[in-house]
């Protein structure tokens, strides 16, 4: 059942207009983050969906109710901000409490419903103090209980992790994941940070410029991004664009990848579909995960076919080795891949050395509109 | 950690005997030019009359006396009824404390409506409104005489509390709307989710967070309101007056020699109410009481 409706929506100040038309529909469960970066318009939409900014066009509802016209408190919605917002003048339980004492939910009731959720999020022995006696990881979990003791068909959060530090909002998110698959709730997140939006949701929608470029889930994302903004925005280290001209060689395609004086390299692709096949003799920008190179010990990526892989000859630029793995800058036909590798290699800048690529997952786009060939 | 602290009193401490003693030196100099007439008003009011005549503005009363302030209070002559200040004292807290907490109530209601309910227009209102903090008073004598004239008003207590609403409302509005600009508006988003309406988020979550600009505006108006001459002497008349036209009068009553010390003793219980504002309301001031709403 679609929990959460957005058609056609549109927002202006005055006669710039900040989202330009979004269509979305989250099913109930579902953990949806708008990803993107700042000024795209995706805290304009969520406030659009909490009520606190107006629908200059389209139409949100929720559980199928039309919620346009409705008072914030009336559309079954909570709200986390990135500053928490907290009432500093209340303590924790006045500001849990606070939306059922507007409510008007007797007292023994109201009480008990904040210790329920308190014990949830484990700060019961917190309930009497203010705000500001609260530790940042503290007020983020006062600020979930504000949300969760109202029991919304919606949970909209903000950016509430990014006034963490690094270590606690991993934590956090964790915590947001677990309590996510506990309650079966219907989230609607918003960040910047492609991390986040990859490891909590259950499908992103990526937009920039008050615009939705892809609405999927995360490995439809990662693996097919529907244009090259996409592609670099998601995912650590970027995905490599490579400029490529797509030729015809014997039965089907390959890649020539040349720039400056270096020898050109060609890579022959397997089996493509008619869109693609339609791009031969053209240019191309061609996407390959820097999973997807592997040097000789290791196979890359899951692709088992032996016509999914090429072998490139390729020269080491620069290494960086992140623990794990070791991220390794190649120059492939005097353009840059990034490729990740194992952590104890004997490659040095300069050297030459040949790797393997999994062509399992590559992606090609059209360099005049910066769409996916599909 | 120790470290770090020495460097900058090590730096200090060179050229330390001649830098300090002449900012403290100066420190002092200007306390006691300013603390002087003060000290004389003080030692005049507990002087008996013959003393002031016979000496020294400065010395410490021979005999010391609280005949002064007694008589101020209750037997000073304002004009030709000689039954002290304390009637006037009285009119003037029955006009500054209605119109202080009026105007104090509407300008903080005004400056949540120009941050957190910003309609189209708002910030030409607000330009607008400030430009009445720069209307000399001078100006609206008449034509505020004949309104309030009109109104029926004239020469009484509401009539006061009126244009001194009408004034404040400049600046009270003004500091309210700045100190509100900087409160979070996601308090407000969350207060309104929350299920407040535009008087409960008012009462509840803005209220019981404005305490430093309360206390800046309640001095300010206090002080302006219960100090005021202009408007008193113009709109008001014989008993209906405040403290600062009845002392005006107080002093200018002449019959026989000068009551130096009755007249002191009269003006210190003028100042006193603002001083006692000032006091209380510098302690509140420097509270920092939105600590814990945002992170910082």
């Amino acid at each position: 059942m679609a929990s959460l409706e957005i058609h056609g929506v549109k927002k202006r100040f005055g006669a710039q207009e900040v989202l330009k038309g979004i269509d979305i529909s989250v099913d109930t469960g579902e953990f949806l983050v708008l990803v993107g970066p700042s000024g795209c318009g995706k805290s304009t939409l969520l406030n659009m969906i909490a009520g606190v900014d107006t629908i200059s066009e389209g139409e949100i509802r929720v559980a199928g109710a039309r919620v346009n016209e409705l008072h914030p408190s009336e559309r079954d919605i909570a709200m986390v901000f990135q500053s928490y917002a907290l009432y500093p003048n209340m303590t924790v339980e006045q500001n849990i409490g606070f939306s059922m004492e507007m409510h008007k939910v007797p007292k023994a009731e109201r009480l008990a419903a904040v210790r329920e959720v308190a014990k949830i999020l484990q700060i019961e022995d917190l309930l009497k103090r203010r705000p500001s006696q609260l530790s940042g990881g503290q007020r983020q979990r006062v600020a979930m209980g504000r949300a969760l003791v109202r029991k919304p068909k919606i949970f909209l959060f903000d950016e509430p992790l990014s006034n963490l530090d690094a270590h606690l909002r991993v934590d956090m998110r964790t915590e947001i994941k677990k309590l996510h698959q506990r309650l079966y709730a219907t989230i609607v997140y918003v960040t910047h940070d492609q991390i986040e939006a990859m490891t909590l949701a259950t499908r992103i929608a990526i937009m920039r410029k008050g615009e939705l470029l892809q609405l999927g889930t995360p490995a439809q994302i990662y693996n097919r991004p529907a244009n090259t903004f996409v592609a670099a925005f998601m995912g650590s280290p970027r995905m490599s664009l490579i400029p490529a001209r797509l030729v015809p060689q014997g039965e089907g395609l390959a890649l020539e990848i040349q720039r400056g004086d270096r020898p050109k390299v060609s890579i022959p692709l397997p089996p493509q579909p008619p869109a693609v096949q339609a791009f031969a003799g053209r240019e191309v920008i061609a996407g390959l995960r820097a999973e997807a190179i592997s040097n000789g010990s290791r196979p890359a990526g899951n692709g088992n076919g032996a016509q999914r892989r090429a072998v490139v000859d390729g020269q080491v630029v620069v290494l960086e080795p992140t623990g794990p793995d070791t991220l390794v800058v190649l120059n492939v036909g005097g353009h840059e891949l990034t490729a990740r590798l194992e952590p104890d290699l004997d490659l040095r800048p300069g050297d030459r050395a040949e790797f393997k690529l999994d062509l399992t997952n590559l992606v090609l786009f059209d360099p005049s509109t910066e769409k996916l060939i599909a | 950690m120790a470290k770090t602290w020495e460097t900058p009193q090590m730096v200090q401490r060179t050229g330390f005997r001649s830098s300090r003693v002449v900012v403290y030196g100066l420190l002092v100099f200007f306390a006691a030019v300013y603390l002087l007439p003060l000290l004389v008003m003080l030692l005049t009011s507990f002087k008996p009359l013959p003393e002031i005549y016979a000496g020294n503005m400065v010395a410490l009363p021979r005999q010391w006396t609280v005949e002064p302030w007694l008589n101020a209070w209750t037997k000073a002559c304002v004009g030709l009824n000689c039954n002290g200040i304390k009637g006037y004292f009285w009119n003037s807290t029955k006009m500054t404390v209605p119109a202080v907490v009026i105007s104090t109530g509407m300008g903080l209601l005004n400056g949540y409506v120009l941050t957190k309910w910003r309609f189209r227009g708002a910030n030409v209102l607000f330009g607008l409104i400030l430009f009445g903090c720069f209307i000399p008073f001078q100006i609206v004598l008449i034509p505020m005489a004949t309104f309030l004239g009109r109104m029926g008003i004239a020469s009484s207590t509401t009539g006061l509390v009126f244009v001194h609403v009408v004034y404040g409302l400049c600046f009270t509005t003004l500091y309210a709307r700045n100190y509100y600009m900087a409160f979070p508006d996601e308090l407000v988003k969350a207060a309104m989710i929350d299920g407040a309406r535009f008087f409960s988020i008012f009462r509840r979550v803005l209220l019981p967070n404005s305490g430093p600009i309360i206390i800046v505006t309640v001095i300010w108006q206090f002080t302006n309101i219960w100090n005021d001459f202009l408007f008193g002497a113009s709109f008001s008349t014989g008993e209906s007056a405040p403290m600062t036209v009845a002392l005006n009068n107080v002093v200018m009553t002449s019959t026989g020699e000068r009551e130096y010390n009755v007249h002191m003793a009269a003006a210190m219980i003028a100042a006193l109410p603002t001083l006692m504002v000032y006091v209380f309301g510098g302690r509140y001031f420097v509270r920092g009481l939105m600590a814990g709403s945002v992170k910082g």
